[in-house]
């Protein structure tokens, strides 16, 4: 049995686990041991910038893919099949369409002489393009649209289990549909939000396409400081250290939410 | 008839806007690919298809698309039968680390990419990989694993491996009966991994980035620094043809999965 495994094991060390524990050596490791390279990560004002940001905006993401998913899965949670089949493939049909293809669609749409900025012009509704793309909004906009479908998948999934006698034994008892829903519904599909926020937040940490084709260079976040160390400064061990920290951040944040819920359940939908 | 609620129209509208939301940037490619427009105009002035003749005229998006379906075929070839040996493995044997395998297989999904394409790169460079075929394939088998093994796995949940017994009781060996009643009866999931596979190797675009070079640069990361300078319409093309793609191949695992295995 182990020598079944042994092919794709072998892979999966020498091109994730090896190159992982190398950056982790080259973080701390150059002519000697150091850790110059985690105290520049922690001290100087770019890192540190960065790092918020990131944390900033894979936080607002998080919150609007909530704010968006949540009544999308319960809206098809609670239609006939027919129905809910076709509004979980339109969330899962843009899922399978290349992130750089989506982030070309965001360019087009939102720059100033994309298809929105000429539609309104054409309306007449305004006369100047309105700058959406190129800064922190148009980051926002088409992450969340990317993420999106890791929020309703486990979402929808919760609510699915979510027994509909509950609701009718909450109604039975004379509570209006918004109370049932506050105090049966909600709180039984928290796990779900617990999968669905944690998915989205910590594939945001990591983002690098869309905030570097649609951010307009402003919007650096902690991947592209990882990627400009490497390719514009050669300066490896802090890109390493960097690594590193993102790295670690993920797996905290995954190890906290595992206390509460199985991580299979998190993990399950991609 | 029954009123619908003041709540229940407001759930439908916020629903549909979502719903447009998600679809639009999917739907507004093939517009424009299809525009005569030298520059993005809102309505497109007149159909052409000047934008195809000009990707399937220029020899660079040519390379880069062979670069693209060898790497992604190859990639099949190799991370599908890994896939499903490690899938059978992990689901028959009692082994405690085998837990903590099944784990490793699903970490390409857990690391952020970019630290996973940063650390290739370091790899690759000392030992020569770097702008190389094997490289590119190599790390894209390594990101569709986990695909495989997820499918491969849920296929296998619904087989009863006691059929296998009777095979071997019966006197094939562990091999012949494999071959003979396990993978017959998962075939589906076998082709839905591999195909999941490949949609990842022809989308697959950060660790490209890093590591690909020279004349192996695969689609995505030609399309990629041409985005960085320009929006040029010919991408509205290339990106036409790779989620059309994409979908044929979606649909094709769908029907493949949901005819049960």
């Amino acid at each position: 049995m182990l020598a079944l495994v042994s092919p794709a094991l072998l892979v999966i060390l020498a091109l994730i686990v090896l190159p992982v524990g190398w950056l982790a050596w080259q973080s701390i490791y150059h002519d000697g041991f150091t850790l110059e390279n985690y105290r520049r990560v922690f001290t100087e004002d770019v890192y540190w910038r960065s790092f918020a940001l990131t944390f900033e905006i894979s936080l607002a993401v998080t919150v609007i893919a909530l704010l968006l998913g949540y009544p999308v899965a319960y809206l098809a949670n609670s239609v006939p099949k027919g129905w809910s089949i076709l509004i979980l493939s339109l969330v899962v049909l843009p899922f399978w369409t290349s992130v750089l293809v989506r982030a070309y669609a965001w360019l087009a749409l939102l720059q100033r002489t994309g298809v929105i900025n000429q539609f309104l012009r054409y309306l007449d509704v305004i006369s100047e393009p309105l700058a959406l793309v190129h800064n922190t909004f148009g980051t926002v906009v088409a992450t969340v649209h990317i993420l999106l479908p890791f929020m309703v998948l486990p979402l929808y999934a919760t609510m699915q289990k979510i027994p509909n006698d509950l609701m009718q034994a909450g109604a039975s008892l004379g509570a209006s549909p918004s109370l049932t829903f506050m105090r049966v519904f909600l709180p039984l599909s928290l796990p779900g939000v617990l999968a669905g926020c944690t998915m989205v937040f910590v594939l945001c940490l990591g983002f690098y396409i869309t905030p570097e084709l649609l951010g307009g260079g402003r919007t650096v976040m902690v991947s592209m400081l990882v990627s400009r160390n490497v390719e514009l400064y050669n300066q490896f061990g802090a890109a390493s250290a960097v690594a590193v920290v993102l790295l670690l951040s993920v797996l905290a944040i995954f190890f906290v939410v595992s206390r509460f819920i199985s991580l299979d359940r998190v993990l399950g939908q991609k | 008839m029954m009123r619908t609620s003041p709540a229940r129209m407001a759930l439908y509208v916020i629903g549909a806007l979502v719903l447009v939301y998600l679809i639009l940037p999917v739907l507004i490619i093939a517009p424009i690919s299809f525009s005569s427009a030298r520059f993005l105009t809102f309505p497109p002035p007149s159909f052409s298809l000047r934008w195809y003749e000009q990707y399937f005229s220029n020899p660079a998006w040519m390379q880069a698309t062979r670069v693209t379906l060898t790497v992604a075929l190859l990639t099949v070839l190799i991370a599908t039968p890994f896939g499903v040996a490690a899938a059978y493995a992990i689901s028959q044997s009692k082994l405690r680390i085998m837990r903590l395998i099944h784990m490793a297989l699903l970490l390409p999904l857990v690391v952020p990419i970019i630290i996973t394409a940063v650390g290739i790169f370091f790899v690759y460079a000392k030992v020569g990989l770097v702008a190389t075929m094997p490289g590119l394939v190599l790390a894209n088998v390594m990101l569709g694993l986990p695909y495989v093994v997820i499918s491969v796995l849920a296929g296998l949940q619904s087989f009863d491996p006691a059929q296998e017994m009777v095979a071997r009781s019966l006197g094939m060996n562990r091999l012949r009966s494999f071959f003979a009643v396990t993978l017959p009866q998962i075939k589906s999931s076998v082709v839905a991994g591999g195909i999941f596979a490949f949609i990842s190797a022809m989308d697959e675009t950060i660790v490209a980035l890093f590591i690909s070079g020279g004349q192996y640069q695969p689609l995505t990361k030609r399309m990629f620094t041409a985005l960085r300078d320009e929006i040029d319409p010919t991408i509205a093309a290339i990106s036409t043809l790779m989620t059309a793609a994409s979908f044929m191949l979606v649909l094709l695992a769908s029907t493949r999965q949901t005819k049960g295995g």
